[in-house]
């Protein structure tokens, strides 16, 4: 199959996916156990990986500006402008891809090779409604927060990591995260942050949905689902970027 | 009762089913026999709607598939039950919960009602006490009893089974499908049955369907088909000493 017949059956699912709930409170409970499977497990890795990540970014930014010329309040203005933009949005939406979308296809692609989606349309369910949408709902309504909360930690982590090094102050590090502040970037990255969720959602329930082969089609489409996620997370990224900033 | 004609279903270029006609009669369990590779599980499929057929029609009770809209299909839907080969239950969930599915998506049953009837229903199968276990923690016989509860809940008019009893020790296998035998008379049921097991095909089999090479090379009852001389049956179902001893014995027992 080449990319797009890919492409034309990805948009045929996502007709299907974009229905009325059959029930609502089935779909309700649905959404709740996705927010918790989808959001609220990727927390910690998140807070993690941002607080140290956010660290590494202000102490390479120190490293690098050692010029006396160039004043130490531009460590916490780049590592701000870095992780806002680019770090938390786009880093973390890629490990989130690795994360969630394999989950995703593992969990979808099991189901199809143990016929349970046979089993939903023999009883008249439209599956990939039932199975996808709430994922969608859930990733886009959760990752926001989760975004958001990586931009706090990985500038608190600058903070700390500047701290404990010695090579900046906290108070120089402050005094640049306020320097020229844009509320547009925060605007910019959860607008990156929304598409990223969307294609999470949505690219890994696509290879896991329409898996072929036993257990080792659901590994392989796990792979390839984490692939490209991330090669379209970085392609809308780099389109995003052109037609929100430039 | 279902009524099939002229059914053609294929995959790139292969034809599976080469124009099957079949009846299936309500109250009865109809048995779909044949060698893998046949055409048994298309055939299945295409009556649930898995498979959409290239040609032919297929009637429920007057209803045929060509002519449903979106709407009468899924009404139609709600009226099947399907037992898979591997039970296709949900094992992230519990008996109970698989059970209440089909109920909470299609009716408007308050929680103590849903839970009434799984528990009916688990009843019949034999399972009463295991509302509360995951699927996994059930052997596959236990599984095949909660996939026919499940298939029971919405009180069907007809009921699939694909192989009910492959990787069942016989004990069990024979327990499985009385228990279908027993459900279909209770509910008048029209049942269709996909097996190659033998035991199945002289116990249960009130109409029997025999496919070879994706057509229907025979068709009969459990004793008829001690009777036939139809080579091709005869060479699929008395193929094991076996059966050919147990034949030989109801024909000298008939004689």
């Amino acid at each position: 199959m080449n990319y797009f017949e890919h492409t034309g059956k990805y948009f045929m699912m996502l007709k299907q996916v974009f229905r009325k709930p059959q029930r609502a409170r089935v779909f309700r409970e649905a959404l709740s156990r996705e927010i918790e499977e989808l959001g609220l497990k990727s927390l910690g890795i998140v807070m993690f990986i941002s607080f140290f990540i956010g660290g590494v970014i202000a102490l390479q930014t120190a490293l690098n500006l050692d010029s006396p010329l160039i004043p130490k309040t531009m460590i916490g203005f780049a590592a701000k402008r870095s992780i806002i933009l680019e770090f938390a949005p786009t880093f973390c939406s890629i490990i989130l891809a690795g994360k969630v979308g394999s989950y995703i296809t593992s969990s979808i692609g099991t189901m199809r090779v143990t016929e349970q989606i046979d089993a939903l349309e023999v009883m008249g369910i439209n599956s990939l409604n039932y199975l996808v949408l709430p994922k969608i709902i859930a990733t886009v309504l959760f990752y926001p927060f989760l975004i958001i909360l990586g931009m706090v930690l990985g500038i608190f982590g600058g903070w700390i990591a500047g701290d404990l090094s010695g090579l900046f102050t906290g108070v120089d590090y402050i005094e640049g995260l306020q320097a020229e502040f844009d509320p547009y970037l925060i605007q910019y990255a959860l607008i990156k942050t929304l598409v990223f969720a969307f294609l999470i959602a949505t690219v890994p329930s696509y290879h896991g949905y329409y898996v072929k082969g036993g257990s080792i089609g659901v590994g392989k489409a796990s792979t390839q689902a984490v692939v490209w996620t991330t090669v379209l997370i970085v392609i809308a990224n780099y389109l995003l970027t052109q037609m929100l900033l430039t | 009762m279902i009524e099939v004609k002229n059914l053609y279903k294929g995959f790139n270029d292969v034809e599976v089913l080469k124009g099957i006609s079949a009846d299936f009669e309500a109250g009865k369990t109809n048995l779909i026999i044949g060698q893998s590779g046949s055409g048994k599980t298309v055939f299945l499929k295409s009556l649930i709607g898995l498979h959409i057929p290239e040609k032919g029609t297929i009637s429920f009770d007057g209803r045929v598939n060509t002519q449903l809209t979106i709407e009468e299909r899924r009404q139609l839907r709600q009226e099947i039950g399907m037992v898979f080969q591997g039970s296709a239950l949900f094992d992230s969930q519990t008996v109970e919960d698989n059970v209440i599915f089909p109920l909470k998506m299609f009716t408007k049953q308050s929680k103590s009602e849903m839970l009434e009837r799984a528990n009916t229903v688990l009843k019949r199968v034999d399972l009463e006490n295991s509302n509360k276990k995951f699927i996994t923690e059930l052997s596959g016989g236990m599984q095949k009893r909660v996939a026919i509860a499940r298939a029971i809940v919405m009180n069907p008019k007809y009921l699939f089974c694909d192989e009910p009893n492959s990787g069942l020790d016989p004990q069990t296998a024979i327990i499985i499908d009385n228990l279908i035998q027993e459900i279909t008379e209770e509910y008048q049921i029209t049942t269709v049955i996909n097996t190659h097991d033998m035991n199945s095909v002289m116990e249960i089999g009130e109409k029997i369907i025999f496919l070879k090479d994706g057509k229907k090379a025979w068709e009969g009852s459990s004793k008829e088909i001690f009777k036939t001389d139809n080579e091709a049956i005869v060479n699929f179902v008395y193929s094991s000493n076996l059966f050919k001893k147990v034949r030989e014995a109801y024909l000298n027992e008939t004689k």
